[in-house]
């Protein structure tokens, strides 16, 4: 059902890289596992609202209050690259 | 969709224009965390775990966010909805932390709205009414600064609140774009929730455009620019636009679906990215936050505390200050310039002259200066003062205006530029007299001639007396004074 | 004092009143970690500054302050969970150097209830497994027989703890890994109501799943726990204003008037291990005996648990791991030449690298489910079928107060036995998967015995009922037969 063009479409989409080896694999375990979680298919859930939060609570919003507890430099230390205090990656554009 | 204007073509086609316009919302702190929003701070500097996306981390809405964008859409006659919800827009760029933009979608905030204004000139003018599809809360992504051999990333604008407000393809010609965006900020300003800051940043204008033959059923491709920075560009770049695609259309190309930039240099557009390999953006709820509930109380309660909008602020120039409509539509296109011109009015209790004062001579300099309003040098309840001044005949209208020029150039109050400069009008009868005097008895000859019958030569005398006083003397009472000598037998 | 056995109230109060201190407590369990954990894996990283940490706990004490609930106890943490300063891995190659600027929540709460941190414990990378055999540090060892797993995602807690290689552990359950690795280690675990637990800086897996929880040698060790990490977060929209009971207090082994519920689903399943089915019989004994009525209940809908859940885990997790990027922290491919790299291949060789092998499976599986065309059937589907399944529950819950159930169909299994068969592993969840649907709290408690190997059963309350499930619990204990057993690594 997802064969390795799909799957190679969804590593796209993901940005991961799979090899060829692992793209066969994924190909055959996802099909598989896929195959077996249709059966929520049969299910009738015409007019039912999807449930994402599970249980029932307030909704509460922050006040619009600014806080810093962090400097630049602590927020970018875990940077792989950096110029200063800014991240630096490959060219964009 | 009213509009009492007729038709706008371009050589057959029809041109089909809706906007889509971030405001970012003037807060204290980012939609979904804490991190300041000032303009000018250092790199990365207003970021958190939060805004960088750090793991773990989780968003909380800003309460003051949600109240701006429901303010907006109500100046917007938008419906609030009961329930909003914001999803995640999923793509990869580094400039966004998460992997992720939060927005709203499929449920947004705002919906179904509309916005009156006018198009045109004084003398060529008409309503046009746009409707807004959607206006919807998103954060913004950090910035890129790119460098040739790499990129760097600053996110502290990750995280800023933004509302989306969306148009519908209503819009027919540039003018009508560029009018309906300018009505837009002006709306924000008015509300206080956005500083409408193009250059910043603050306020950022997307256009979607598209041609077709007239009568064609179906709208054309449609075409994005991006990211335009000001409204004179946001005509410029749609008329470019208009006339590129109906040359395309002509020559029998097809109109790929893209995003392209304007380059207000050249006065062209060009093309940024296609977008026919559509990204596919997995949006679905985001689970890290609950839906936007919002009770009809909430809405009853800000729709109280919405402050006069321009249109309603113009009417009430009519009908309060006896103004002529397009004077005060002129006054209240900017939130300050109306409220310049309240102050000015309530000071020297005459809003007409308040009004041409405001409207020729301050609008004059202000442009010249390149100068907001807010930068005026003259402030309104000196302006008010100045007209006070000849109302009560202490100075002149012609005096009136050297006063103002050095009160431009000063910013000091007239009475003290009036009494250092000497300038108090002469009221003193015996002193116009004495002027007139000297005036008639060093032209005894065109005085001989006035007598004669050119009565013409009123003109000459009055300019003369009035040259002699170095412009000072009271009008009035030197047309009545030298009536009363000239006419008087000798 | 015999800190092996002694509960958390007991090391607290020694500490308080200074039998102990907190820095001999702490050295206590370092230096078993130093002696056993080569054994058993289960820590990834050492707190070097725990006995510094308890040296200020100790200071407290001495100035006559009180330290809190937890005084001077020394938790070993899940590396899901951010510690300021501490190194935190989720268990992945992606995040092996990552040092996190603050702390999460749950750990910010437990230091200022007065506890130390002896380290992070090792884990299913980003809590996807449940063998703990897809750690990039290697999988954990069962402490009953070192040939088994310990269960997971939470097995190094699990391992640790029941080693007493810590006075207290805390985990994550998305789908179980509380519940199962403690049924298979032979500990307590609790899961939360969904929003009891702040999931501000864990590491996420699955949003709308996840719940942090105490893993520990007892109930009332757990209820302690509870009382200290339960409740509202300012940082977390997903956190509950309920207020939290003193379930430490409230703890009552009388079940007179309890109703316990068998579902009919979960009973006598074909495919579970005899032990296993003894054990819930046991169980229902036990619970009989002290007083409580049985009752038949069903939830039709968690035959499609499972699905449901990988479905929702999967899509969730997708989009909450693209943060992972190689940008801002993490792990980055190595580019000789960072400028003619392309920004896709960037990502991809990052990602490629950082993850493993079933972190990539759940992130294309979920990726697959968002993806343009198949939102609805996989997605959205499941998330319906989640709001049916949970009205099941609240109908089975006007029946019973208690569900009791197996943990796990089986006993821990040996290390490597079913990593060839991903589905076969999913399907072990089985019985835990349901509650986090549904939000429910659920809990494993240790009572029966697979030869050397322990087993749990489960219970499950409704929706903020935690103290029900606890005082059940509390009851079992009384009499559990893995009470005075003693894993072989000790």
């Amino acid at each position: 059902m997802i064969d390795k063009k799909a799957i190679e479409h969804i590593a796209k989409l993901a940005r991961l890289h799979v090899s060829g080896e692992e793209a066969e694999q994924f190909s055959q375990q996802l099909s598989k596992a896929l195959g077996y979680f249709e059966q929520i298919s049969k299910v009738e859930t015409k007019g039912i609202e999807p449930l994402v939060t599970p249980s029932d609570m307030e909704v509460f919003w922050r006040e619009d209050i600014s806080i810093k507890e962090l400097s630049a430099e602590e927020l970018v230390a875990n940077a792989p690259e950096k110029v200063g205090n800014l991240f630096k990656v490959p060219p964009v554009v | 969709m009213s509009s009492n204007q007729a038709p706008t073509y371009y050589r057959g086609y029809e041109a089909i224009i809706g906007l889509e316009i971030h405001a970012q919302l003037k807060t204290e702190s980012k939609m979904f965390c804490s991190d300041a929003t000032t303009f000018d701070a250092g790199d990365n500097e207003n970021t958190s775990p939060v805004s960088i996306g750090m793991p773990g981390t989780l968003p909380v809405v800003n309460k003051r966010a949600i109240e701006f964008s429901i303010k907006t859409g109500l100046a917007l006659n938008c419906e609030i909805r009961k329930k909003s919800v914001f999803s995640r827009k999923n793509y990869f760029y580094p400039d966004l932390p998460k992997g992720y933009q939060i927005s709203q979608y499929d449920e947004p905030l705002c919906e179904h709205g509309e916005i009156k204004f006018n198009v045109g000139d004084k003398d060529n003018k008409y309503e046009k009414t746009v409707s807004i599809t959607r206006a919807h809360m998103e954060e913004d992504a950090g910035k890129s600064n790119h460098f040739g051999e790499y990129t760097l990333i600053n996110y502290n604008r990750s995280g800023m609140p933004l509302l989306e407000i969306v148009s519908g393809p209503d819009m027919r010609t540039p003018q009508e774009a560029a009018e309906y965006a300018r009505t837009v900020r002006s709306v924000l300003r008015y509300l206080d929730v956005c500083d409408g800051n193009l250059d910043e940043g603050s306020l950022r204008c997307d256009c979607n455009i598209s041609v077709r033959k007239i009568g064609a059923p179906k709208f054309g491709t449609k075409v994005e620019i991006k990211n335009i920075n000001s409204f004179r560009f946001v005509e410029k770049a749609i008329e470019y636009e208009i006339d590129r695609q109906i040359d395309a259309v002509e020559a029998g190309e097809k109109i790929p679906q893209e995003t392209r930039l304007y380059d207000p240099d050249k006065n062209r557009t060009f093309s940024m990215r296609l977008k026919e390999d559509a990204q596919d953006y997995r949006y679905f709820p985001d689970p890290d936050l609950m839906p936007v509930i919002v009770t009809p109380e909430m809405i009853e309660k800000f729709r109280k505390e919405l402050p006069e909008l321009p249109i309603a602020r113009a009417q009430r120039f009519v009908t309060e200050h006896g103004l002529p409509e397009y004077d005060a539509l002129v006054l209240t296109a900017e939130k300050e310039l109306s409220e310049y011109f309240e102050v000015v009015a309530k000071t020297c209790k005459n809003s007409k002259a308040a009004s041409n004062w405001v409207m020729t001579e301050l609008l004059r300099e202000l442009n010249q200066a390149e100068k907001a309003i807010s930068q005026s040098p003259i402030k309104p309840e000196q302006l008010g003062q100045l007209i006070a001044l000849i109302d009560k005949g202490t100075i002149s209208g012609k005096i009136a205006k050297t006063v103002f020029s050095e009160m431009w150039t000063t910013s000091k109050d007239p009475e003290v530029v009036v009494k250092e400069k000497g300038l108090l009008q002469i009221s003193d009868t015996g002193a116009i007299e004495k002027i007139i005097d000297e005036v008639l008895a060093a032209n005894t000859a065109q005085v001989a001639d006035y007598r004669g019958g050119r009565t013409k030569l009123f003109g000459f005398f009055v300019g003369a007396v009035m040259k002699a006083s170095k412009g000072q003397a009271n009008p009035d009472l030197v047309n009545q004074m030298l009536t009363d000598k000239l006419n008087k037998p000798a | 004092m015999d800190l092996i056995k002694a509960s958390l109230s007991e090391i607290s109060s020694a500490v308080k009143t200074k039998k102990v201190s907190a820095v001999e407590v702490t050295q206590f369990f370092q230096s078993r970690i130093t002696k056993l954990d080569s054994q058993l894996n289960s820590y990834v990283t050492v707190n070097e500054s725990a006995s510094k940490e308890a040296a200020a706990i100790d200071a407290k004490v001495a100035k006559g302050e009180d330290p809190g609930l937890l005084a001077g106890v020394p938790f070993g943490i899940k590396d899901m969970f951010c510690t300021r300063g501490l190194r935190t891995t989720a268990g992945s190659k992606m995040l092996s150097e990552f040092v996190p600027p603050y702390d999460a929540t749950v750990v910010a709460r437990l230091r200022s209830a007065g506890a130390t941190v002896l380290g992070k414990l090792n884990q299913d990378e980003f809590a996807m497994g449940s063998s703990n055999e897809t750690s990039f540090f290697g999988p954990v060892k069962n402490p009953w027989d070192t040939a088994h797993v310990p269960g997971g995602s939470s097995g190094g807690s699990a391992a640790a703890q029941s080693a007493r290689l810590a006075a207290a552990t805390l985990g994550t359950d998305t789908g179980g890994s509380i519940r199962q690795p403690s049924s298979l280690c032979g500990i307590v675990g609790v899961k939360p109501t969904y929003g009891r637990v702040s999931r501000y800086g864990i590491v996420s897996y699955a949003s709308s799943l996840d719940q942090a929880g105490p893993m520990v040698s007892s109930v009332s060790d757990a209820a302690l726990t509870l009382e200290v990490i339960c409740g509202r977060d300012e940082k977390d929209s997903t956190t509950s204003e309920r207020s939290v009971p003193a379930f430490s207090k409230n703890l009552n082994q009388d079940l007179k008037g309890m109703k316990i519920g068998l579902m009919k689903e979960y009973m006598n399943r074909p495919g579970n291990h005899v032990d296993t089915s003894k054990t819930v019989e046991a169980a229902i004994d036990a619970v009989k005996k002290r007083g409580a009525e049985i009752v038949e209940i069903s939830v039709p809908l968690t035959e499609h648990a499972v699905p449901m859940y990988y479905l929702i885990a999967a899509s969730e997790c997708s989009s909450n791991l693209a943060r992972y990027d190689g940008v801002k922290y993490g792990h980055r491919a190595h580019f000789d030449n960072l400028g003619s790299i392309d920004l896709d291949a960037f990502y991809e060789k990052s990602r490629g690298e950082g993850f493993g092998k079933e972190v990539k499976r759940r992130i294309m599986l979920g990726t697959y489910c968002l993806s343009s065309g198949y939102y609805d059937a996989y997605y959205n589907k499941a998330c319906q079928v989640r709001r049916l399944l949970r009205q099941q529950y609240t109908e089975a819950f006007q029946k019973c107060d208690v569900i009791l159930s197996a943990v796990t169909t089986h006993p821990a299994f040996k290390i490597g036995e079913r990593v060839s068969d991903p589905l076969a592993m999913y399907l072990n969840d089985i019985y835990t998967v349901s509650t986090n649907l549904a939000g429910l709290p659920g809990m494993s408690v240790p009572f029966g015995m697979s030869g050397h190997l322990p087993i749990g059963v489960q219970l499950t309350a409704a929706h903020f009922e935690e103290q029900k499930m606890l005082n059940v619990g509390f009851a079992l204990e009384k009499d559990s037969p893995v009470a005075g057993k003693a894993p072989h690594v000790i």
